[in-house]
């Protein structure tokens, strides 16, 4: 059996998922015999590749970048896999969404700002007046909540998707686990 | 005691109970040791059917029936379980987590928080309907405790044990629907209030809408359980 192709992807998060999928520790060993990690925030690719079979995706959408990067993922992916509550429910990001970005905005850039005093307007990216889970632009195979998922949470999940048994999701995790 | 008890006989998700005329499918029902969701009961306050998660099916009906305010009558047949009511049930959780703010990895209550486990118990991974986000205030004007509306879940038990088991009556429901809102007295910071600061309102609040102020992060269970048995010290005198 060739090994499937994995991917991770960090979009508005903190990317304590990653470290918590970092920290199933030696059971990484085990899982490198099952998939290819073909690309991730720990690997070097730098574009997103054109066939995936399993997407684990951090983060929520927040930025007109994040949601670029959301749909080509969702064209590129057999299974997309929405980890952690940022991408789930949105999480710790959505907590501006009451008051808008202009407002964050301000409050880092000008008002908490000593020099510089300047809202940045090139190379990043706008960001979306509202803050959301990434299933309320693509469609989500898999919802894996926690903040973060922990490393058990990880490992049960991934065997069972890359072994095709069944993923009893509630019983591993729940929002803020 | 001369009068005699009118007895009952009905069928909970096929099991054969008996209970006392007057008692709601829900008292019987935990008597039996069948499970049946709540979020806006609780043992020792009235009810008051808000939050609609304790919905049964009564043969004979195509309605849905709140278990905790419906009266049991003879030959009832009385489902607890049902694809049907599994829906519902999970559409409720949903509802609940998309009308204020619940974050819950930065939430005092997590891990100790009602609606937390029952949307985990519910099988609920993710919220279908858009979060509406709506801004809110925080009432930290108390000196013991916190009221933060993003958290709330209009359930009243806060207004009820106030009410009914405290005697202070300081909260009541302001608005109407979804742009209701708890209030302290006739609308008055909480710290200004009528409050005793017994602290029953923070012990049966389901989620972190009331909590206690020297508690942090993952640090505060409640002990709603203090209710029934004060209510039965009570009666004893
Ligand atoms: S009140 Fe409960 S459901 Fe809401 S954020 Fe807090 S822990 Fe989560
Ligand atoms: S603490 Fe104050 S508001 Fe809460 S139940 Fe007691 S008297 Fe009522
Ligand atoms: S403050 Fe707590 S007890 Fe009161 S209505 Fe809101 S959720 Fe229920
Ligand atoms: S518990 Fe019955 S309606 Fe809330």
């Amino acid at each position: 059996m060739s090994k499937l192709k994995l991917a991770t992807v960090w979009l508005d998060g903190c990317s304590g998922c990653h470290m918590s999928f970092l920290d199933m520790d030696e059971r990484l060993i085990a899982l490198a015999e099952l998939v290819d990690v073909v690309y991730s925030p720990i690997v070097d690719t730098k574009v997103f590749p054109d066939e995936v079979d399993i997407a684990l995706v951090e983060g929520a959408v927040a930025s007109v970048d994040d949601e670029k990067k959301i749909k080509k993922i969702r064209a590129h992916s057999k299974l997309l896999v929405a980890m952690g509550d940022c991408a789930v429910a949105g999480n710790v990001p959505s907590m501006r969404n009451p008051i808008g970005p202009e407002a964050i905005l301000d409050r880092a850039y000008i008002e908490n700002a000593d020099v510089q005093r300047q809202i940045p307007c090139v190379v990043v990216p706008k960001l979306l007046r509202v803050v959301r889970p990434i299933h309320e632009f693509v469609k989500v195979d898999v919802f894996l909540p926690g903040c973060p998922p922990s490393a058990d949470t990880f490992h049960a999940a991934l065997t069972a998707l890359v072994t095709g048994e069944p993923l009893d999701v509630p019983a591993l995790t729940r929002f803020g686990a | 005691m001369s009068t005699s008890v009118d007895v009952k006989t009905l069928l909970i998700d096929g099991q054969e109970v008996s209970a006392r005329s007057g008692q709601t499918i829900l008292e019987v029902a935990k008597e039996n040791d069948i499970y049946i969701p709540t979020l806006c009961h609780l043992d020792g306050l009235s009810d008051v059917g808000a939050c609609r998660l304790c919905v049964v099916e009564i043969k004979g009906n195509n309605k849905l029936f709140p278990a905790c305010v419906t009266s049991v009558f003879e030959g009832m047949e009385v489902t607890t379980v049902t694809e049907r009511l599994q829906k519902h049930r999970l559409t409720i959780l949903e509802m609940l987590f998309a009308e204020r703010n619940h974050i819950c990895s930065v939430c005092v209550a997590n891990g100790h928080c009602e609606l937390q486990t029952l949307g985990q118990e519910q099988g609920l991974t993710h919220v279908r309907l858009p979060y509406r986000n709506p801004e809110l205030p925080v009432d930290a004007s108390h000196e013991r405790f916190t009221l933060d509306h993003n958290r709330c879940i209009m359930c009243t038990r806060c207004v009820r044990v106030c009410a009914e088991i405290e005697g202070a009556h300081v909260w009541d429901v302001m608005g109407r629907g979804i742009d209701s809102m708890i209030i302290s007295d006739l609308h008055e910071e909480w710290g200004k209030s009528s409050c005793t600061r017994c602290g029953k309102c923070v012990q049966v609040c389901p989620t972190g809408a009331l909590f206690d102020k020297s508690k942090i992060g993952s640090d505060h269970p409640k002990y709603p359980d203090f209710l029934p048995n004060l209510n039965l010290m009570r009666e004893a005198q």
